[in-house]
This record gives structure tokens, sequence and C-alpha cells, in this order.
């Protein structure tokens, strides 16, 4: 619980700090950020490190409940902290859906009992993810839930949507909106395009994304309700998100580290680990996301971490899963795209991956500052490794596989203690003391 | 036989997209030859005796699958047929196993077709056989482009500065799409058409011409290439009707007479009289249809022998 970590380049954007300090954790919390600190607690050498406040995932599938043959709440948080990750939200599509308290609770227990970082679940919209009638939201809420989805299909009842919005302004918590229009995507399993046309391979029009996006921007301007869009991919969506916050409508937005380094053009070898959804959409379309990073439109970088089974993926390319993993390979992935390819500075990348998602989320972390929970990441940025299974992952789904990868953490705090630490090349357990505590919110 | 430029790069035929113009050549030129085979008296030459080929047909077909047959037994292969019903594929069991499961008996090609493109790359990568690709879904399906480039050339002439119209369901075709990589390549001049539903996004990048009316793909037109219409897509949103689609997009003799002397018509089959063309024209002076089907047993000869009986010649 109490842990300093000296010698390391500390950034944090939520104080616009870039600068050789020490950090000081007590019990749990930041206690001081300062030159040369002095103390008697177990100390972490980060000479030649970065320092920065603890990586916040808001998009991640566990697949605990019901299928725990892709991924566990064990083995992908093990994967989280492995990633620098300090704290992950649960989607609602596990089997069944986390559309209920008990739901929640179970998530929120196993979390507690083998998860190596925090974990937020986030409750469904509807009951049984069915978009027919709202779930028990404020049951959720009081539960634990961090914000509301039926990711893995869109809300497809506007009515049911303007209704979540409002109940959930309420309970002050986002609705998260995955956005694609059915009829459009009818059989669809990649981009469409003129690499749709060349395989054979049926498409997803941009237009189906970007259509519910700007019904959704609408309603939350017509409800005033906090609308967070899942995992942005087009061009469109970017454009209709700007302009909508501009006009000063509560919409906020993540995309993919998956949809900023790679285009449809990859999906001629076939691979599926190139198969999820939203696609890989054309290089115009990643242009515009690149755009939207750099000029602030988008406000996190979530994994949309998508583990399945080796047998499930190991087929004909329409018949796979959608979906990939990524909690292991997005910092270095973004880090190399975005910073190394200078898009953006490195600053802005900490703020994408960590204080972005504890803003928009309204979680804790996000911040080095005195008080907040002692989540820290620490990350070597010369490091340099390829991308190969096995993963820490119980999948190996990556899009990633034989990239060379350059930066990564080496070492991850969660509330002080340290989850994960590449130098003994395991992810530390989470000690017995601390499995009996519930997180702090 | 030729051995100009003598083999293809690859083990596998899965597509036209990888092969080179010469590789293109090097098959035609090799059916040619073997075009004479089928009307000897004795239609059989030892090419292939001792090799396995396993026609894997994970679709309905008849065409493709007794030609791939009849190229395979003029050849002196051994071959076995499996299809999707009535195997172990209806138990369950994935492409990949079915695939590995035939290759521990050793044959030396496998002739594929499925609905999902990539499924042949996928067998190619992973297993020895040469593995030909007998259509896969709406990608590619190689041998009909080269059929069809053996009888434009044979009645045409030539390929380079051809002019050929692909008319019909583009979207869904995969015979468009490989006769597209091939014409292309071949330097012809190739224009497709249909209505904007049934034409897939940006195919235009495929260095095609596109043209909404039956009559401008007829006009200047060498070869006219007519695309069979799913009877099911009626009603799917891609066409009101059958009736309209004949209407607009048929071809039928008094459209042809406005299209150039010479002008042939083909098919790769199976036709739907009276949808997307008449009967008229399918039976008639302009139809090269069962000509393609006869070329289809050659070429296919070509590309068995120069996968897998040309190496062993050589060896």
């Amino acid at each position: 619980m109490n842990l300093l970590i000296i010698n390391g380049r500390v950034v944090d954007p939520s104080q616009k700090l870039d600068a050789k300090l020490d950090v000081l954790i007590e019990d749990g919390r930041i206690a001081r950020v300062d030159k040369k600190i002095k103390s008697g607690v177990d100390v972490f050498d980060a000479a030649g490190l970065v320092v920065t406040p603890g990586f916040v995932d808001l998009h991640t599938h566990l697949r605990e409940p019901g299928q725990e043959h892709k991924e566990t709440i064990a083995t992908a948080t093990r994967a989280a902290v492995a990633g620098g990750y300090s704290a992950v939200c649960a989607m609602a599509n596990t089997v069944p859906p986390n559309d209920e308290r008990a739901v929640t609770e179970m998530v929120v227990a196993e979390a507690a009992r083998h998860g190596a970082c925090r974990v937020y679940p986030i409750g469904a919209v509807s009951r049984g993810l069915k978009g027919e009638e709202l779930a028990e939201l404020a049951d959720l809420h009081t539960a634990g839930c961090v914000a509301v989805s039926d990711d893995g299909k869109p809300v497809w009842n506007a009515q049911l949507m303007r209704r979540a919005l409002e109940y959930c302004s309420m309970l002050g918590i986002p609705v998260i909106a995955h956005e694609e229009d059915a009829n459009l995507n009818e059989g669809g399993v990649m981009h469409e395009g003129y690499y749709s046309t060349l395989l054979g391979l049926a498409g997803i029009p941009a237009a189906s994304e970007e259509t519910l996006v700007a019904r959704d921007v609408i309603l939350a301007r017509l409800t005033g309700a906090h609308l967070h869009i899942a995992h942005m991919s087009t061009a469109g969506a970017i454009e209709v998100v700007r302009r909508a916050r501009r006009a000063g409508v509560n919409v906020t937005c993540e995309v993919t580290p998956h949809h900023l380094a790679l285009t449809d053009q990859s999906v001629q070898s076939f691979s599926t680990n190139l198969k999820m959804n939203p696609p890989l959409r054309s290089k115009e379309h990643r242009q515009a996301i690149l755009e939207g990073i750099a000029d602030g439109t988008v406000d996190a970088i979530a994994t949309d971490h998508a583990p399945h089974h080796f047998d499930e993926k190991n087929v004909e390319f329409d018949l796979a899963p959608f979906g990939v993993i990524g909690l292991e390979t997005a910092f270095p992935v973004c880090y190399d795209r975005l910073v190394r390819k200078k898009v953006i500075a490195l600053g802005r990348l900490i703020d994408l991956f960590s204080c972005g998602p504890a803003r928009v989320f309204n979680l804790p972390g996000g911040s080095l500052r005195q008080g907040s929970v002692g989540d820290v990441t620490i990350l070597d940025l010369e490091a340099q490794y390829e991308a190969a299974a096995p993963f820490v992952s119980k999948a190996s789904n990556s899009a990633f596989i034989g990239e060379k990868l350059q930066g990564r953490a080496v070492a991850t705090i969660v509330g002080g203690e340290l989850r994960y630490d590449r130098r003994v090349h395991a992810a530390a357990a989470p000690a017995k003391s601390a499995a009996k505590k519930k997180s702090k919110r | 036989m030729r051995t100009a430029s003598s083999a293809l790069r690859s083990k596998d035929l899965l597509g036209i997209e990888p092969l080179s113009p010469e590789e293109i050549t090097l098959i035609l030129d090799t059916a040619e030859g073997f075009k004479e085979v089928s009307e000897r008296p004795v239609k059989k030459v030892p090419a292939l005796r001792g090799q396995l080929v396993i026609n894997l047909f994970m679709e309905a077909s008849t065409r493709t699958r007794v030609s791939f047959e009849i190229a395979e037994k003029r050849l002196s292969a051994d071959t076995l047929n499996f299809s999707a019903s009535g195997s172990s594929v209806e138990k369950g069991e994935t492409l990949i196993d079915t695939a590995e499961n035939l290759m521990a008996m050793h044959p030396d090609m496998i002739v594929i077709r499925h609905k999902h493109p990539g499924s042949p790359k996928m067998l190619a990568d992973r297993l020895p056989a040469s593995v030909i690709n007998a259509g896969d879904g709406a990608h590619e399906h190689p041998t009909q482009a080269l059929l069809d480039a053996f009888t434009i050339r044979e009645r045409v002439g030539r390929l380079q500065g051809t002019n050929i119209s692909i008319v019909g369901d583009i979207a869904h075709s995969r015979v468009v799409r490989s006769n597209i990589h091939l014409l292309t390549k071949m330097k012809a001049n190739v224009t497709v058409a249909g209505p904007p539903t049934l034409l897939p996004m940006d195919i235009e990048k495929m260095g095609v011409r596109v043209v909404h009316s039956l009559d401008k793909a007829i006009e200047g037109a060498d070869v006219i290439m007519m695309l069979r219409i799913q009877l099911e897509r009626q009603g799917k949103l891609t066409i009101p009707s059958l009736r309209e689609y004949y209407n607009t997009f048929g071809l039928t003799p008094e459209r042809l007479r406005r299209g150039k002397e010479g002008l042939i018509v083909m098919h790769p089959g199976p036709m739907n009289r009276g949808v997307e063309i008449a009967s008229d024209v399918a039976d008639g002076p302009w139809s090269v249809i069962l000509e393609q089907v006869t070329n289809g047993v050659a070429v296919r000869m070509a590309v068995l022998y120069l996968l897998g009986g040309a190496h062993m010649e050589g060896a």
C-alpha cells in the first residue's frame, strides 16, 4: 500500500507535469510528487523510465460470466496490468449479460478475489441486451456500474435510447453507444470499399456507423445527457462529434488502437485476427481518426479487448466472430503510430490512456495529484520487441502478431501495490490483504 | 508441350490477381495443346498418372465439378469427389480439419469450391498439396476467367485491345472479379454494366468503365459477357422484379443487332433464360456459351498439368 517511485520522468497531463520527480504513495493514495523524496517505504527505481497515472481502459470484454473458455476476469486483468492498465471497464455482453444487480455483484466480487487491477462494471441499457425495455439502471448503478451500454449491438429503438439517456442523466453516468445500422450492415464482415470489392467479402459501410452517431448526437442534444460513443471508426462520425462538441452537446468518444493503426488493405491476408466490428476502415477514415486525436475531438483510446478462443477464429473469414484482443499491445502500437510518428506529444498520449478515460466516466485515477488513488504505470519507451503469442491474455487473437513494437509497461501499480513487474516476468498475484478490501471509489 | 515461360511461380492457383501476364499466357498456350486431346478417339494422356486429385466441393456445382473431373481423368489422375452434403461437414467438422484429414491420405492436388472467400488460401497456407480455387464466394473463379480468355482469344484472335462488356450482378460475382483481373492484365478494355444496386463500391478502381445501360455496354463491344441473376435477389432490395430486370438489362436479339459486326455473347452459366438472356440469344449465332464449356476442360487440364505434372516431368 506504500511505495516510493524514484528517479523517473513523471508525465502527468492532469497537472501539466513532465519532469524528473519522485512519487510517494501512502495508504494506497498519492501522498507527494516532489524532488528527492525520503521515506522508509519500499522503493521502485524508475531511472530511465516514464512514470504516469495508471491507464484506464473504457472498453474491455472480460467474458466472465459465461464464456470463460475465451477469457476470465483473472486472465483479462492480468493482461491489463501487463499492458499498463490499472483499471478496466467491463462490458455488459457476458452470458448472462450484466443487466441486473446479481451479475454486477458477481463481477465485482470476482474482480476483488482474482482481479489484478480495478474492474468497473458497465451495465446493460436494456434487459437481455434485447433493445426492448430498460434494464434496472439505478439498481445497476448502485451495485457499481459506472456506465451503461448494449455494446455488441446498437440501441436500435430511438425512443429507448432517448429514455436511457434521460434516465442516466439522473444517475450521472454516461450511456455508451455502439453505433451500427444492422440493415445497412447486413451480412457484412469488413469495411465496404475497394478491398471488400476486391475480396468479394460483404461490406459494412461507413454510413452504418455515421447515421447512428448522427441520430444519437441529436438525442444527446435533446436530453442534455452524456452520450459516450464507443470505438468510432469513420471520418463522418468524427466530424459529427467534432461539430456537436463545438455546439455544446455533451458527447464524448473513444477510438481503438487497431482503427488508428491499421486499414482494410491488410484484410487481403484473410486473417481472422483482422476481423472486428466496427471493421478496419480505409486509409481516409484512419487519417480522420488521427486528426480527431490531434485536435482533441477524441477523449480516450480504448482497447475493445475482445478475446476469442483459437478454435473460434481458426475458420473461414466469414464465419469467424468479430473482435481482437488489445490490452497488451495498445500502448506500444499507439506510441509508435501517434508519438514516434509525431501526430501528438507523449503528454497527449498519456491523456488519452489515463486522464481522458478517467474524466469521461468520472472514475478515480487519471492523475498523480495528492490524494488521488495510488495507480501508476511505469513505461520503458526504448524497449523493442515483436508482438507474439502466447499473450498474458487467455486468447491470442491479436491484430498485431509479428509487428515490431517499441515501448511498453514495465510496472503497473494499483493502490500502491506493485501488481505487475516485468522484471520478474510475471503478473504479481494480488495480495491476500487487498482481496478482502473493496476498491476505494 | 510448350515450355517457353516454363512454369507457374506458385504451387497453387488461388486467383488471377497474383498471376503475371506471362503466366496467364503460359496457361492459355498450354490449354491449346490439350484441347486436341479431347477430340481424339482415345481422350487420355498419362501426364498425371499416379497422382491423386481431390475435388472438395463445399457448394453446389455441376459444370465446374464435372469439368475438373473430366480434365483430371483425361490426364490419367486418380480422382476423388468430396461434397459437403452427406459428409463430416454436416457433423460439424471445420474446413481445416476436413482438409487436414484428406491431406493425411496424401493427395497431390486439392480442387476446392466454397461459398466463403479466402477458403482456398486457408488451405493453401496450411497444406503441402497444390490448391486450385474452383470458386470462393464472390472472390475469384480463376479457371472460369481462363476459359473465358481462351474462348475470346480463339474467337476474336487476341485479348489486347479487345472491348469486353460484363453485364449483370457484378456485386456478387466471382467470375467478374477474376475476369477483370485477367482482362486488365492482358490489356483488354473492360466495361461493367448493371443497376447501381448490383455494382460493388469502388469497382472502377479495378480499372474498368462503369455504365448503367445495356445499350451503352453493347456499343463498340467485341464481347458481351452476361452474368446470372440469382433468382433469390428478387425482392431483396437489389432489383424490384425479374420482369423489370429483363426489360432493362435482358439481352435480346433486337439490342444485339445494334452492336458491332461479329460480336460474341458469353455466359458462365447456369443461365436464367428470360431473365438476363433471351433464348434467341443463348441459342443464336452470337452465342459461344457451349464453346466455353468445351474449352473449360482444356484450360483445367492445362492448370492441373502445370501445377501437378510439369514439375514431375522436369524432375
